[in-house]
């Protein structure tokens, strides 16, 4: 055992990872048709939009998301610190408590019971099992670090680190709350400051989960996929550092012309037009790395994945401060303009890396090639006309119903009642349906071509080898 | 009012943010270095992890840096120039509050004197000014259609403001009324008096004033229910007191649902109806004008407007 790696864990959560994708996709994209045709949710309470949209997100940051990113982790610790994980029970525990804290998701979140804290909707229960996962975790991951085979910490496990430490401290703070029952609680803030509170973490759950938790995946398998060494150690140190320490600034961008006092939202405007060039020099680093090897783009579908997910890691975090400067949210903030926004982050960065780790990642862990290459070109080319049909559909949206919201007649009156802006909206929410079908189709053809490569091979036992150079 | 609780915590915010700053520029300083002559190859830092995973060291990009450098320059003003260091408040003196009084204003010099001419004409002459209705029309699908329904037509709880049953009168004075102090329709709940039977009995009468067919032996036990209890508010006749919002039950129209169930329902549990008042929220002209819009919904505007 001591002298193998632990795949066993890294093979649940990468299978997870896929399952959980699709139902996360899936309920994504009835939601999506219930806001073109609203008579889809059946009057079926369970089914309305108010609770599926909820589970939607919690399904494909948490579960889909957070399953790529445990399922990595693992796997990159082990692989750059030449050692098996520290404790093999505490990293079953983790998989097998995650999976409960998602399915106790999936039961409560359509029936109602929800903090109403957004992308924290769990109550008081499962935050506790989190927490506890949570504990696990870091103790699984931080524990095999320190009895790493090399000396330098390889930066993949920076991002890995940052993200598990920050996710701790924000769920830990925002989910603070008074039980009244088993099933009901209400948070220990009130009124501004659990609005700050709420969106510090919210900001930061991008930030920290999506960004930085991704950041890691990146480091490992660009280099790996594209076989070059990473562009820049010393860009490396430098946005990670800058990115980390600004990122946790920004949440009051979220609060602008809100009661936040002025000071606040001043502060996570700055910081976030600051986080700019931090979330850009993640991009570079990526995509440079590339440098001398930009033929592989051609033939090697899975690099694609990875490197198209970086130019929307690169677009999407150039919109984000750009949408932080009180003027553009002044027009962007409440329309459908963010949802193109978050959407270009999740599908086009979190969603495209994750794929591509995974077609990296299942075919190692079951000593197989891949079914088939051409399925993977396939599924690159839905996957990223969904995501164009998304999020051009909602900035089209988005930026007409933001003008239609404050048109004026000449009397001072507004032009279009709330609901004509809705009508307007119609064309729109069915072109994005149709990019979020796209999208699940890719994931399902992902599912098959995964299916066939893996079915009856036997689990890789890889033994660990020994750390290369003078360490 | 400060937004701080003590001094304290404004230096603290300073103090953090300057040193957030600061301490960024530091970084991206000290790790500018390591130009290279043209020409010269770049070497990894000498580690492998994972057999193959190495790691060059590139200078920072210089487009890059320069756009790091004018985001935390902008940063630094910006924080000069408006709220944001703790309890300074900004060379430009700037407020949020501040920017949406003026932006009132402005729209008060703008619009006010349009809104101040209509107010001067009563809504019985201003009805019949299409400008004017157009501009009630406007403000009802702002402010009024979340519950009367885009066509004024209401739902369920909500009355339709098109079938010339008033609840509080039909003038356009008595509607300016509705409209600027709002409205409180309090039915209380009879059925701990009236017991099932009795709510049951009440309901066959209040569903035969307006002409339905009815069992003639319970609505006869109703009528007496009737005239001892609600004959008070509703009339002896059934038709309602608009002076105290109680609905006219002899019409046929039915605000909270006209099935037998509804009609025993709202007796044996009673209604609380709230319209929100707006001279407050919209100001005095603006309700006129919505009260012209609405007044000109009426169908037979002549015969109860005399």
């Amino acid at each position: 055992m001591g002298n193998t790696y632990n795949y066993k864990v890294v093979r649940q959560f990468a299978v997870m990872t896929i399952v959980w994708g699709i139902v996360g996709m899936l309920v994504g994209v009835i939601i999506a048709a219930q806001l073109a045709w609203p008579a889809l949710n059946f009057d079926i309470p369970w089914l309305t939009y108010g609770r599926l949209r909820p589970l939607h997100t919690n399904a494909v940051i948490f579960a889909f998301g957070g399953c790529a990113l445990f399922a990595t982790s693992y796997y990159v610790v082990q692989r750059t610190c030449h050692v098996r994980l520290c404790d093999d029970r505490l990293a079953a525990f983790t998989f097998w408590g995650w999976q409960a804290v998602i399915l106790a998701a999936a039961v409560t979140l359509p029936l109602g019971i929800t903090t109403s804290k957004e992308y924290a909707e769990l109550e008081w229960p499962i935050d506790i099992l989190i927490t506890l996962v949570w504990l696990a975790y870091a103790y699984v991951y931080f524990g095999t670090i320190l009895k790493r085979r090399v000396r330098h910490i390889y930066v993949a496990n920076w991002f890995y680190g940052a993200f598990i430490i920050t996710v701790a401290l924000l769920h830990v703070v925002n989910s603070a709350a008074l039980p009244v029952n088993f099933l009901k609680s209400y948070s220990v803030y009130a009124g501004v400051q659990d609005a700050m509170v709420q969106w510090w973490y919210g900001h930061n759950a991008v930030g920290f989960f999506l960004t930085a938790g991704f950041l890691g995946m990146m480091y490992y398998f660009v280099p790996k996929q594209a076989e070059r060494p990473v562009y820049s150690y010393r860009l490396s140190i430098v946005h990670f550092w800058a990115l980390i320490f600004v990122y946790i600034w920004a949440g009051p961008h979220h609060l602008h012309y809100t009661a936040l006092p002025d000071w606040a939202q001043s502060l996570g405007m700055v910081m976030s037009l600051i986080l700019l060039a931090p979330s850009w020099g993640g991009m570079i680093n990526g995509i440079m790395t590339l440098s001398g090897a930009w033929q592989k783009l051609r033939t090697d579908p899975v690099l694609r994945f990875l490197i198209v997910s970086l130019s929307f890691y690169g677009m999407s975090t150039f919109e984000g401060p750009m949408m932080s400067i009180k003027t553009v949210n002044a027009l962007s903030h409440y329309t459908d303009w963010t949802i193109g926004h978050v959407h270009s982050g999740a599908l086009g960065w979190v969603a495209l890396v994750s794929i591509g780790s995974m077609y990296f990642l299942l075919p190692r862990l079951y000593g197989r090639e891949i079914h088939s290459t051409k399925l993977i070109e396939v599924h690159f080319w839905i996957a990223t006309l969904g995501i164009v049909l998304y999020i051009s559909s909602m900035w089209v949206a988005g930026i007409m119903q933001g003008l239609m919201w404050r048109a004026v007649n000449p009397d001072g009156t507004l032009i279009y009642s709330f609901v004509e802006s809705v009508q307007a909206m119609h064309p729109f929410y069915i072109i994005r349906t149709a990019g979020g079908l796209f999208f699940l189709i890719g994931m399902l053809i992902m599912a098959w071509n995964l299916w066939k490569t893996c079915i009856g091979a036997q689990p890789v036992s890889a033994p660990i080898p020994a750390p290369a150079g003078a360490h | 009012m400060s937004d701080f609780t003590s001094g304290f915590w404004s230096w603290f915010i300073v103090l953090a943010t300057v040193l957030s700053i600061a301490g960024v520029l530091w970084l991206i300083r000290w790790m500018s270095g390591g130009r290279r002559a043209p020409g010269e190859k770049v070497e990894t830092m000498g580690h492998v992890w994972d057999e193959n995973l190495e790691e060059l060291n590139n200078p920072l990009p210089r487009w890059w840096l320069i756009k790091f450098y004018l985001t935390l320059v902008f940063g630094g003003v910006y924080l000069l120039l408006y709220p944001g260091l703790g309890t300074f408040k900004g060379l430009l003196g700037w407020t949020g509050i501040g920017q949406y009084e003026q932006e009132v204003a402005a729209a008060e010099v703008e619009y006010g004197p349009l809104y101040e001419k209509y107010r001067a004409i009563p809504i019985a002459a201003l009805v019949n000014d299409p400008a004017a209705v157009q501009v009630g029309e406007r403000l009802f699908s702002t402010y009024c259609t979340t519950c009367h329904g885009s066509d004024a037509r209401g739902v369920r709880g909500f009355p339709n403001l098109r079938d010339d049953d008033w609840l509080y009168g039909g003038t356009s004075a008595d509607i300016e009324q509705t409209i600027m102090n709002g409205r409180n329709g309090v039915m209380p709940g009879w059925e701990p008096i009236l017991g099932y039977e009795g709510v049951f009995q009440a309901a066959e009468y209040v569903s035969s004033l307006s002409g339905r067919e009815v069992d003639s032996v319970v609505a006869g036990k109703g009528k007496e229910i009737f005239v001892q209890n609600c004959a008070v508010c509703h009339g002896a006749d059934g038709a309602g007191n608009t002076q105290m919002g109680a609905p006219n039950l002899t019409d046929n129209i039915w605000l909270h649902g006209g099935t037998q169930k509804r009609i025993q329902e709202t007796i044996a549990g009673g209604r609380n109806s709230h319209m929100p008042p707006h001279r407050e929220f919209l100001g005095e002209a603006k309700v006129h004008l919505l009260a012209t819009y609405v007044f000109g919904l009426r169908v037979d505007r002549d015969i109860t407007e005399r």
